[in-house]
């Protein structure tokens, strides 16, 4: 911006409003607060016709009106929350006025963010939520509204937590279960309700062992079922690894779990080290002498 | 006097009122929620946000919904839109020229996917009507804004003054 802008834009805007100032002969008697939704008054005096206009960024209305009548504003007229101006303009005069639309303290829909959608077990605060509210005219209550957070599964005690909200928005963390399954996670303001839907799936392995048959010249390594810490089974699909090392050689196997279980064969070779790991999870080793 | 008044602003008003930048201040953050915010957020969102000011303001000068498309969504975009596209309806301009911004950043929420701010905030608004000036006032008022990530840039969801 050169430096003249700031001077002609400065010259301009105090233009603009002391012409406007000079207009405005009378202040407009309009509610300092409405409620939106509201039905409302606003007096007028004197003869003739006149517009009133009420402008906010988020609604705007225009009305011919006559003059020495009250000009009433129906409810539903105004339902945006927010800051307003109104003017009453006639031929001869200018009056204005600056006033609110609050929300409805009613909640009627909720904004609920609930993550994750998929986490492992027994996780402290693994799972957040956050909620806006609205009133039925959508606008975001800014007032502090109670907001129940309810999450249960089944075979679990269901946790539960109240919170105040703040400037419209409110927040909570809890645990995952300590058993997989579905847990339905719902945030409540007076009757209105969201709710989410959290999988719980099982964490990471939990005791990881395995047994070696021989069979031929092969072995026969199978996993004991695999079960997280909690006892859930571990699902399928998870990699178990089983190496097998001896004198100058190493050989490693990446097998899924299939029904809880991880199997697969490796040469008998005497003197061999074999050792099974998920994960950062070791389980145990088993040194193959020959014979079982 | 007055004739001539309005004659020198309406000269002025065209290329005058457009022509102004906001000043911008930006209050410490005293969130609630676990989420840190990185800086680079947080100059993000106020970026974002000063724009999403511009383009509301554009938006309403010129009749046009679409210009603000870019920068809000949802609750916002719809209601704002619906207001400027009544205006025009009404042969009604409004332009906003805004004086300066206070922001806080109040809130992060848990998983990322919202941001709000207050801002106290400073502007003139003036009214036409089919291209007459009905009146200018100055405003100031607090406003609440939410904010969610979109791929590029982070959109205005929920922008609604409340009273000082």
């Amino acid at each position: 911006m050169s430096s003249f802008g700031p001077w002609f834009l400065g010259l301009a805007l105090s233009c603009l409003i002391a012409m406007s100032a000079a207009a405005q002969e009378q202040a407009l008697d309009v509610p300092a607060k409405i409620a939106a939704g509201d039905a409302f008054s606003i007096p007028t005096s004197g003869s003739g016709n006149a517009v009133l206009y009420i402008v906010g960024p988020a609604q705007v209305l225009k009305r011919d009106v006559q003059l020495g009548l009250p000009i009433a504003l129906a409810a539903g007229d105004l339902t945006s929350a927010g800051h307003y101006l109104a003017i009453l303009s006639s031929v001869s005069s200018t009056a204005t006025a600056q006033f609110d639309v609050l929300p409805s303290t009613t909640a009627a829909s909720l904004s609920f963010l609930a993550r994750p959608s998929r986490l492992p077990v027994d996780l402290q605060n693994g799972i957040t939520g956050a909620v806006y509210v609205f009133d039925s005219y959508r606008n975001l209550i800014t007032s502090p509204s109670s907001v129940d957070f309810q999450l249960s599964v089944a075979s679990a005690p269901t946790q539960a937590r109240t919170v105040s909200t703040s400037q419209g928005a409110a927040w909570t963390e809890m645990n995952s279960a300590s058993r997989e399954g579905n847990a339905k996670f719902v945030a409540q303001v007076g009757d209105v309700s969201a709710t989410r839907v959290i999988q719980q799936v099982p964490g990471n392995p939990c005791n990881l062992t395995m047994t070696a048959h021989q069979a031929g010249n092969q072995l026969d390594l199978a996993t004991n079922p695999v079960l997280d810490c909690s006892g859930n089974p571990v699902t399928d699909g998870t990699v178990v690894t089983f190496t097998e090392s001896w004198s100058g050689g190493q050989t490693t196997v990446d097998v899924p779990l299939k029904h809880d279980v991880a199997r697969t064969e490796v040469p008998a070779l005497p003197g061999a080290r074999i050792s099974v790991a998920s994960g950062v999870i070791l389980g145990n080793e088993i040194r193959w002498e020959g014979r079982e | 006097m007055m004739h001539r008044l309005t004659l020198l602003c309406t000269l002025l008003a065209a290329g005058g009122v457009a022509a102004g930048q906001a000043s911008v201040q930006v209050e410490p953050s005293h969130l609630q929620g676990p989420r840190p915010l990185a800086q680079q957020t947080e100059s993000a969102v106020i970026h974002d946000y000063v724009q999403a000011w511009e383009s509301l303001s554009a938006a309403a000068d010129q009749n046009r919904p679409d210009l603000l498309d870019g920068d809000f969504v949802g609750i916002a975009q719809t209601k704002l839109a619906a207001a400027v596209s009544q205006e025009a309806k009404l042969g009604l301009r409004t332009r906003y020229q805004v004086r300066s911004h206070d922001i806080k950043i109040i809130f992060y929420s848990p998983e990322g996917l919202s941001i709000q701010l207050v801002d106290n905030i400073e502007y003139d608004e003036q009214l036409l009507d089919h291209g007459k000036v009905v009146a200018v006032q100055p405003v100031h008022a607090r406003y609440v804004a939410v904010l969610t990530p979109t791929d590029v840039r982070w959109k205005v969801r929920v922008l609604q003054s409340e009273p000082l």
